[in-house]
């Protein structure tokens, strides 16, 4: 396991290859993941060509438990998001070791 | 999991297109620019087995699988494939939650 990349490790970048200022560097970053977010929420799947696609599914309700007292409950149905990795994005990471 | 029927989607000029509406101040040039920087630099933090954390969306990691043989289905060869990586996102605790509210 290596280091753990940031949204501030992200806008360095931009500040040094696009000439952005730290603070409009920090605000895209930010605004490229609530516009993904957003999207998202209203219902809308995100593909994301060669890097992947973020989809909703539509999970319905089930029969659960409670981890801390056991108790027996419904989970009620639920919309999630899953991101299924492009082909470029698999390749590039399958054989790292 | 079902699959949702008639599923509406986004692709990266559309979301680029958002995102530079909002940011009047920015050029689209730069816009599009930074969106493949950001997951380029993304795809090659993944590619070193970083973890890339960001918080309120999400979280990507690599997910370990197991040696296996496999059978290549056009020409019906075994072969053994190694452990390999693959890409896991897991959605962050405020992007979660907004989707379930949203569905209630």
């Amino acid at each position: 396991m290596g280091k753990t990349l940031t949204k501030t490790d992200l806008a360095a970048r931009l500040v040094d290859q696009i000439g952005l200022n730290r603070a409009e560097s920090r605000e895209l970053v930010d605004a490229l993941l609530n516009e993904i977010s957003t999207a998202l929420c209203a219902g809308e799947d995100v593909r994301l060509w060669g890097f992947g696609n973020f989809i909703l599914r539509d999970k319905a309700a089930r029969p659960g438990r409670n981890p801390r007292n056991g108790e027996e409950t419904v989970i009620v149905p639920r919309r999630v998001v899953t991101f299924r990795p492009g082909q470029k994005l698999r390749k590039k990471v399958e054989g790292h070791e | 999991m079902p699959a949702r029927e008639n599923a509406s989607q986004i692709n990266r000029s559309q979301l680029i297109d958002r995102i530079t509406t909002k940011q009047k101040h920015l050029s689209p040039r730069d816009v599009d620019e930074a969106v493949k920087l950001v997951f380029d630099h993304i795809a090659e933090g993944l590619a070193q087995n970083d973890r890339v954390e960001l918080r309120g969306f999400g979280s990507f990691s690599l997910r370990e699988r197991q040696p296996r043989m496999a059978c290549n289905p056009r020409t019906g060869d075994h072969v053994m494939l190694g452990t390999r990586h693959v890409p896991h996102f897991k959605p962050g605790k405020s992007l979660r939650e907004r989707l379930r509210d949203l569905f209630q």
